[in-house]
């Protein structure tokens, strides 16, 4: 427990020395918010004919999803795939710590910089809440936020196991990409066109958009719970085997 | 301390080292001496417990790198050939970082007497990436030195370093290696002699020779081509010195100096050197050449394979 503490306290930190990671905080925020701005003014001048409903915190945690869809593989790209370039990774596997301690310390610290990002998140739906009359429904704020931090938990999970495999940061961000946009929505495709039954409900279980979204409107399952907390453990049990396998060459 | 027993490694198809069985005393500083692509890093790796062997087993501090190889890494310190550092933290970051993984109890307190070891006490606030090369190689021992190992292991420490760092580098070793047990790699023959307390001489993957640095000068003598220079041409002089008893392989070089060796164990420069004089030349130079590592090689396996 106390190496992973140490690994991801170090990443932790190594973000807000990396430019990289500032410009995903900036381009995050800039973008949810300009977002939130053009919703509410639009739902505002809807408002001068009739009264629209008001928009829910949904219009934050959306935004959020798709750009953790492009900003994950750019927060795990370095993590191991660094070490290795650097020869640091020599130092940390004869340090007494175990393979799965450095992946899931790894994996923390950039899950920690994504809880940040998603905590200063919250000032837009305590401006909604301000703005809207009875305030916003406490429910759907607190499942979409659920849905959000579980999603970036596999996103990030993934991102470090693809990290663990290449020596190359670039290399790991377009493999990562790839294969959270295939988990994101590739594999929803086959639900347009097969006919409802059971194939089609396994490529609905298996996808992460179709239960994001369920999730946002304030659906959240037992099922969907497992599914994330496994995909998240899959992922860092791959990543082990990765650093493993990087011994046995 | 250190007891390999059958080492082998093989990358894919291509064995680095084969059949490795040696040991290390307490407290003994042993050395790895070979050329590049000799196994020594390999070696190295493995007793860390960086990568498994692919035969053979060791024994680290007592325990088995194999069944129990965190306990082997907590009481090993380790200076991979590449020292590793994270040129963006600075030298008390990454020292504290090093110290938090090896579960220092005052990791602090640790990180100042590791800095003071290696004398760079007044860098700990400076960023890595500025660091000098000798300075880094000093950060790098200064780590594997932190928590106060029973056994370090040093890749080529002076590898790369100019004249001034090489020395210092290699009189703090001298310092640590007085109370601790130290296996270093190095391709320098002068370097395994001064520091260390027996060397095993490696060479494409196999132990060719084991010997004190002692013993391994006795039988290095007359390994050694001589040089003889005169005022004048050498060039009747040839005759003369090729007649003494153990000199051989005289000839001439295209400078005008004489060039020799002599048999092992008997050191015939006193008599060529008097025999230069009563032919009536003037002496002016008398000068050993050291030899490769391939040629020491050489010498090293011929006598093996004579005394069998
Ligand atoms: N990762 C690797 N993959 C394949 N071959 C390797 C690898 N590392 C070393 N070798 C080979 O193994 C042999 C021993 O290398 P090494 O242990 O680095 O020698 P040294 O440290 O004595 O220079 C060399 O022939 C080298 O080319
Ligand atoms: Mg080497």
């Amino acid at each position: 427990m106390r190496n992973i503490w140490t690994i991801a306290r170090r990443e932790y930190r190594q973000y807000f020395i990396s430019p990289i990671a500032y410009i995903i905080a900036l381009a995050t925020l800039l973008w949810v918010g300009i977002y939130f701005v053009v919703v509410i003014n639009y739902v505002a001048a809807q408002a001068y004919y009739y009264a629209p409903p008001a928009p829910g915190v949904s219009i934050v945690i959306g935004q959020m999803a798709t750009i953790f869809l492009l900003a994950s593989p750019a927060l795990t790209m370095r993590l191991l795939a660094d070490e290795q370039r650097m020869g640091t990774m020599e130092l940390l596997l004869t340090t007494p710590m175990h393979d799965w301690e450095l992946v899931v310390g790894k994996w923390l610290g950039s899950f920690l910089f994504a809880l940040t990002l998603i905590g200063v998140s919250l000032i837009y739906p305590l401006v909604l809440h301000t703005m809207t009359t009875g305030g916003i429904d406490q429910g759907l704020l607190l499942s979409g936020y659920v849905a959000i931090i579980l999603l970036s938990a596999v996103f990030l999970a993934i991102g470090t196991a693809i990290s663990a495999l290449f020596s190359n940061q670039f290399a790991a961000f377009f493999a990562t990409l790839a294969i959270l946009l295939a988990l994101w929505w590739l594999i929803s495709l086959p639900t347009y066109v097969l006919p409802p039954g059971t194939i089609s409900d396994i490529f609905n279980y298996l996808t992460l958009n179709g239960r994001f979204n369920a999730m946002l409107d304030g659906v959240i399952t037992n099922a969907d719970i497992v599914y994330h907390l496994s995909l998240t453990a899959l992922g860092l049990f791959l990543g082990t085997v990765a650093v493993e396998m990087r011994r046995w060459r | 301390m250190i007891q390999a027993i059958g080492l082998t490694k093989d990358y894919g198809a291509r064995r680095a080292i084969e059949n490795l069985t040696f040991e290390a005393r307490q407290g003994e500083v042993v050395g790895f001496l070979g050329p590049n692509g000799a196994g020594k890093t390999t070696t190295m790796r493995i007793l860390t417990g960086y990568m498994p062997p692919t035969y053979g087993t060791a024994k680290v501090a007592g325990f088995d790198i194999l069944e129990e190889s965190i306990e082997v890494r907590r009481r090993v310190g380790y200076l991979p050939e590449t020292v590793p550092l994270y040129p963006d933290m600075t030298v008390f970051e990454y020292l504290k970082f090093m110290a938090d993984l090896r579960h220092a109890p005052n990791a602090e307190d640790m990180v100042d007497d590791a800095l003071a070891l290696v004398g760079m006490e007044d860098r700990a606030d400076g960023y890595i990436s500025n660091l000098s090369k000798g300075m880094r190689q000093r950060i790098g021992l200064a780590q594997a030195l932190l928590h106060k190992p029973e056994v370090l292991i040093l890749d080529e420490p002076t590898i790369g370093l100019d004249p001034a760092q090489v020395v210092e580098v290699r009189s703090i070793i001298r310092e640590i290696g007085k109370e601790r047990t130290i296996l270093l790699s190095t391709h320098i023959l002068s370097e395994a002699q001064q520091l260390c307390d027996r060397v095993l001489i490696i060479n494409k993957g196999r132990i060719v020779a084991e010997d004190t640095p002692e013993n391994l000068q006795a039988r290095l003598v007359g390994a050694e081509r001589v040089i003889l220079r005169v005022r004048g041409e050498a060039d009747d002089l040839a005759p003369v010195i090729a007649k003494i008893k153990g000199v051989r392989d005289v000839d001439i070089q295209p400078d005008g100096t004489l060039a020799f060796q002599f048999a092992p164990n008997v050191d015939v420069r006193p008599e060529v050197a008097r025999a230069a004089v009563k032919a009536g030349y003037d002496l002016l130079e008398l000068r050993p050449v050291g030899l490769s590592l391939e040629e020491i090689f050489l010498q090293l396996t011929q006598e093996t394979a004579k005394e069998k």
